[in-house]
């Protein structure tokens, strides 16, 4: 009975679907049509993203790109939608690959795929799909020339957030949260250390892993732990998970308007979030990751024909990929003249910045 | 009204009440629903491609329903697929890569890898019910976590400190350029064909062995189970070892199939929570929770087309599915509870 | 005549199934009146129509003259009409007047007033002679006074009519006796009684007059000094009914089961039987009597294979049995028709057939490595539904909950005599039951005993232990304190030993019951 009764179900589905198919059918023939086009020439030139599993609004890199296509969907007079600039959002792992197969049958001429999680997508839909035109970002995938890599020195900049948080570091703790371990985040570790070392080498970093990107609850766990030991600068590494940082430091702030916390944002200029009330805010600085403006450079360099497929493109501090936000006063004068010798170093090459913890 | 009406009119307006719901919820979040249903209709069905990534998403969630429901079958409650799939997941991936040698060996092997791995991690909370009386509800979701960073940790040693483990031999892919040319490139693979398997398998156990008599027996009465001789602690531990296999062979299909490799997780894949759905979806009737599985499965691949045809953001479209879900399975609700007032009349008499 | 309560012409309909059907009766005021009938036949749908469950389809219900339309239990409290439930609803681990002001706490200034209240139930428990302490908590009193709380429960919402819904089922026959003379109480105080029941003993021993249904058809209603059990028992079933089952001389041969000073520990390591023997030859029926909570759960279990033997030897046949395991002792040739049915005997959720299996499921000709064949499973199960008259809506493939308690016990007695043990242990076979289903499964004991197999009866019914057995073993505290022979011994007698009394001690005490 009950099996019968999903026959019914599903057949209920079908029929449904037929009626709405039948509605949708002179749409379907177009998008059929298009998959098969060989290379546009129009004039207009039109750019997507799929985001990873954090979503378009996730105050990090995915958001970011989207602001540098959005930004480049304006300077070019494009709309949201078909043949202009649009997003994806991927629900699970899953989902990579079909996003992305899917934005490049609606003729997207470039494809951004945000993220060294979509690594295995990226490289499968590469193969299936020679005339797609497709830039990962935070990876590097070699040897596929429709391709490019889009890489970020952040090191560069965590060795100057390292800098800034040794320098204003009262109690002489200083924290690092990170993501998931690997190389990404590694770089950010491993600059940020190095950064503390250069200003005062007996400072040890805390470092702890959230083994994630989206659990705040986590975040602000080890940010709890951290600060009751004394940190007094967390810098997090970590995506949603940074989130719990700043409510932790927010709710001290709170409490207790004289405490002594600090947390440095990541990606983007995090100030918004750290904010308690009208003129107190616990973000000391953000290390940023000029996602925005890389995105915007290479749709340009697509759009000129100059796509660098098979190419990786790093960007750091001499080129303004990676820097530190403003720190709105929260940083002192002195430090920022510091932080600013370091960084003319680091672009002269005089200082190398490890790339990976332990190096 | 016949039984007869009843049983076609009760699944179709749970789910066309489902769609107009959606439809409301679409309309008053300023979008059009024919255009979200189209998107729907055709992220399911709109061209090969379509069909097969669709074939493909159904996949696993047979896996995660079966599990689920064989241990209902018998009396328990497994919330720890998820986990069981992620360590099946592991497994397969390993022997995928690891070893050479040819289709006939290797494939299977990597499946029995995984049904091993999935049986093992779920021997843990069976033994700890059947023993010490530990709830399985609870052991399984702790479980769930270990699996998540074990797996993790793991994949970090097996590849030498990368993200994820190497891909997977052709000999123990169970992708085909077949399919691939069929399909235009979506990932479909052969896993359907032992998802069907696993289907008959599960309705063959319960349904024909003597061992599948005992099981059920056990869950549903252990008392009575033990008068009459059985060995419920043995039972017990079976029917999660066999669930979890269920969702380690789940597991499978995302390494040798979807993936065909693990990347460390950042978070939990959900299939093995979808299964439960699934499952109840299915009335935990292995032929049910095929058809739970394409129901589920289809709407989530259709609903990844609805931002990108219809601009529905994927929140709205999350909450259309599962208003859809919800009401297929209300109406199996309302099946159970007419169905329980007919018993209680009978029992009068 | 007044009458306190009419129920006239009622008919109260399920769908297509009519459970009440033009039924009357009539309640005088100070009588017990016994609504006499087999389970299922609609006494408590009619009952419940009374208490306001239920809304009749016809028929009018007058209280004390007037029509009333008792829309639900709290119309039925307000005209004084209170149920004492069969399954108490107390909470255990409340006193005995938290319980009874529960629904209905008295309150001063948004407080519990627990004292007045404590201090009314004590009234009311000593106007009664009911003998409740009202500061006791419900889990250390025993199952008698706790129907003693449900009835005070009623009392103090001021009842004057009073439902006792097969309030004998779980009492021990002392508990019984105690339970008669508060009803009686209660009439000499002006309340007034309807007593549900099947237990043609108890109405013939309280009531005055008893209304009888059959199959949802009000009977008719009698006075009870101007009939008979055997006469209730016809109107009842609707056939004549043998009481005393016929049986011939036993004729026992070689010793089936032997005990030997067996010990046994309850869940919480205290020995329940200590160092009992006890003996059952092939051909005879051995009883045990005694008290509810004295050592025979554990007993059973102990033979069965189902809790672990401390010390002594349990043999079979002359083979020993102690401490294997269940299935190894069933294969022995031991049948077993369990206390609870619910919890022991069936699968609940299983088709009839698939219970009928229970035991032989794993064994040729049922399965086939590893492989069950349920064609044969079905074909066994219509053999023994149709040898031992199961009645089901669908045959084999009922689902075994929807039976009735008299339909699953016989298919449990089928399946356990389809497997010719040497041993039939029958555990409380007619708990629950009516007379019908109480004489087919007394028939089909007896008929074992007669094809040379030992069969050991336990039960809480002195009536029935006299009735069928050949010995009855009386077990007190563990131990068999004496074995006597039913036509050599008296209930009165049976009743003292049960409580623990020696015969050679004090004799004769007994005698002012009846």
């Amino acid at each position: 009975m009950k099996k019968r009764k999903f026959a019914f179900a599903l057949s209920g589905l079908l029929a449904l679907g037929t009626i709405l198919g039948a509605c949708g059918g002179k749409e379907e023939t177009e998008e059929t049509g298009t998959t098969t086009d060989t290379e546009t020439t129009e004039e207009t030139f039109s750019v997507a993203m799929v985001t990873d599993t954090g979503g378009v609004d996730d105050k990090s890199f995915n958001q970011s790109t989207w602001e540098g296509i959005q930004a480049f969907g304006e300077e070019n007079g494009l709309e949201k939608g078909d043949g202009g600039f649009d997003y994806l959002q991927s629900a699970s792992e899953s989902d990579y690959v079909s996003n992305l197969t899917r934005l490049i049958r609606r003729d997207f001429d470039l494809v951004y795929a945000v993220g060294y999680l979509m690594h295995d997508a990226v490289v499968e839909v590469a193969d299936q799909q020679p005339d797609a035109k497709i830039a990962i970002i935070d990876e590097v995938i070699e040897g596929k020339d429709n391709v490019a890599s889009i890489m970020f020195r952040a090191n560069e900049a965590s060795f100057l957030a390292g800098v800034a948080a040794a320098l204003e570091s009262k109690s002489g703790k200083i924290g690092f949260i990170g993501g998931m371990e690997g190389p990404i985040i590694g770089g950010f570790q491993a600059g940020f250390e190095a950064g503390v070392a250069a200003v005062n080498p007996d400072i040890k970093v805390d470092v702890e892993y959230a083994a994630s990107f989206s659990d705040a609850a986590k975040g602000q766990q080890i940010a709890k732990r951290m600060y009751d030991s004394g940190v007094d600068i967390i810098f997090h590494a970590a995506g949603g998970v940074g989130s719990g940082l700043f409510t932790e430091a927010k709710e001290r702030k709170q409490k207790d308007p004289n405490a002594n916390v600090w947390a440095i944002g990541v990606d983007r200029d995090q100030y918004d979030e750290g904010q308690v009330d009208a003129d107190t805010n616990i973000v000391l600085t953000s290390v940023l990751k000029r996602v925005d403006v890389a995105a915007q450079e290479v749709a340009k360099l697509a759009q000129e024909g100059k796509f660098p497929g098979g190419e990786t493109i790093t960007y750091g501090l001499a080129d303004q990929g990676v820097d530190l936000a403003d720190s709105r006063g929260a940083i002192s004068e002195e430090t920022l003249a510091k932080v600013e010798e370091f960084k003319q170093q680091i672009i002269d090459g005089t200082i190398k910045v490890p790339e990976q913890p332990g190096e | 009204m016949s039984k007869r009406l009843v049983n076609i009119l009760v699944p179709l307006i749970s789910i066309l009440l489902g769609l107009i719901i959606g439809a409301i919820v679409m309309a008053i979040s300023g979008f059009s629903p024919v255009e979200g249903y189209v998107a729907l209709w055709n992220g399911i069905f709109m061209d090969t491609y379509t069909m097969g990534e669709t074939v493909r998403q159904i996949t696993p969630y047979v896996f995660a329903g079966l599990a689920v429901a064989f241990a209902f079958r018998t009396g328990l409650f497994n919330i720890g697929v998820e986990g069981q799939l992620i360590m099946g997941w592991l497994a397969a991936a390993y022997v995928g890569f690891k070893f050479d040698l040819p289709t006939v060996i290797h494939l299977p092997l990597a499946l029995i890898a995984a049904a091993v791995a999935g049986a093992l991690w779920a021997f843990i909370p069976g033994l700890l019910k059947a023993k010490l009386q530990v709830h399985e509800v609870i052991v399984t979701i702790m479980m769930n976590y270990t699996a998540l960073h074990v797996a993790n940790s793991l994949i970090g040693t097996l590849s030498g400190g990368d993200e994820r483990t190497p891909k997977v031999q052709e000999t123990a892919s169970l992708r085909s350029s077949f399919f691939e040319s069929l399909t235009d490139y979506s990932r479909m693979h052969w896993g359907f064909v032992v998802a069907l398997i696993a289907v008959l398998v599960m309705w063959f156990i319960l349904e024909k062995t003597t061992r599948g008599y005992e099981l059920k027996a056990v869950g549903f009465n252990k008392h009575a189970s033990q008068y009459a001789g059985m060995n419920v602690n043995k039972n017990i531990i079976l029917a999660m070892v066999i669930s979890g296999a269920f969702a380690g062979l789940g597991g499978a299909m995302e390494a040798l199939g979807t993936f065909e490799n693990m990347s460390k997780l950042h978070g939990f894949t959900g299939i093995g929570f979808d299964g439960i759905a699934v499952a109840l979806l299915g009335a935990n009737q292995p032929f049910g929770v095929l058809l739970g599985a394409i129901l589920f499965g289809s709407l989530k691949n259709g609903g990844l087309n609805m931002p990108s045809e219809a601009g529905v953001p994927t929140e709205i479209v999350n909450i259309v599915i599962a208003l859809i879900i919800f009401f297929v399975a209300s109406g199996y609700i309302i099946r159970v509870v007419l169905e329980r007032f007919g018993k209680q009349r009978k029992e009068e008499k | 005549m007044e009458y306190v309560i009419e129920m006239l012409g009622i008919r109260k309909q399920f769908g297509d199934f009519v459970a009440n059907d033009n039924i009357t009766l009539q309640l005088k005021k100070g009588e017990i009146h016994a609504l006499l009938g087999e389970n299922g036949a609609g006494k408590s749908t009619l009952m419940n129509v009374l208490f306001g469950l239920y809304q009749p389809e016809a028929g009018t219900i007058r209280v004390h003259g007037k029509d009333v339309k008792i829309t639900d239990p709290n119309v039925a409290n307000k005209l004084g009409i209170g149920m004492v439930h069969q399954h108490f609803m107390l909470v255990e681990n409340f006193t005995v007047t938290e319980n009874i002001i529960l629904g209905s706490e008295p309150t001063k200034m948004g407080t519990i007033n627990i004292k007045d209240a404590s201090k009314r139930v004590q009234e009311l428990s000593e106007k009664y002679s009911l003998n409740v302490d009202a500061n006791a908590k419900i889990e250390d009193i025993s199952v008698g006074m706790q129907q003693r709380v449900e009835i005070l429960k009623t009392l103090y919402r001021g009842a004057e009519i009073l439902i006792f819904d097969e309030p004998t089922a779980s009492l021990t026959p002392q508990e019984i006796t105690e339970l008669i003379q508060i009803m009686k109480r209660l009439i000499e105080e002006g309340k007034s009684i309807i007593l549900i029941t099947h237990k043609l003993k108890e109405i013939m021993e309280v009531s005055d007059r008893v209304t009888v249904i059959r199959k949802g058809q009000g009977i008719g209603t009698v006075i009870t000094s101007e009939t008979n059990p055997t006469e209730l028992a016809e109107l009842m079933v609707g056939r004549q009914v043998v009481f005393k089952t016929e049986k011939k001389d036993p004729n026992p041969t070689d010793t089936v089961l032997q005990i030997e000073s067996l010990t046994v520990a309850d869940n919480r390591d205290v020995d329940k039987v200590k160092g009992l023997n006890l003996t059952v030859r092939a051909g005879e029926i051995v009883g045990i009597a005694g008290i509810d909570g004295n050592g025979q759960s554990e007993l059973i279990e102990a033979i069965t294979g189902l809790r672990k033997v401390k010390s002594g030897k349990i043999s079979l046949n002359g083979k020993d049995i102690t401490g294997l395991k269940p299935r190894k002792i069933t294969e022995s040739g031991v049948g077993h028709i369990p206390q609870d049915r619910h919890k022991h005997g069936l699968v609940l959720d299983f088709p009839i057939g698939h219970n009928i299996a229970l035991q032989t499921y794993y064994k040729a000709p049922i399965s086939k490595s590893g492989v069950i064949d349920y064609k044969k499973v079905n074909e066994i199960a219509r053999k023994i539904i149709e040898e031992y008259d199961v009645r089901s809506g669908e045959g084999e493939m009922s689902i075994a909950r929807s039976l009735s308690g008299g339909n699953q016990q016989k298919a449990i007695i089928g399946r356990e005599i389809n497997r010719n043990p040497d041993l039939l242990i029958a555990a409380l076979p007619t708990r629950g039951l009516d007379v019908g289903a109480i004489e087919f499964i007394h028939k089909r004991l007896i008929e074992q005993r007669d094809k040379g197999k030992a069969v050991l009866l336990i039960s809480f019914e002195l009536d029935e232990v006299m009735n069928v057995s050949d010995r009855i073993a009386v077990i007190h505290d563990g131990t068999i304190i004496d074995t006597v022979k039913p036509q050599e011994t008296t209930e009165q007698e049976l009743g003292l030993l049960m409580a623990g009394q020696s015969l050679h001690g004090k004799e004769k005490v007994g005698g002012e019951n009846e």
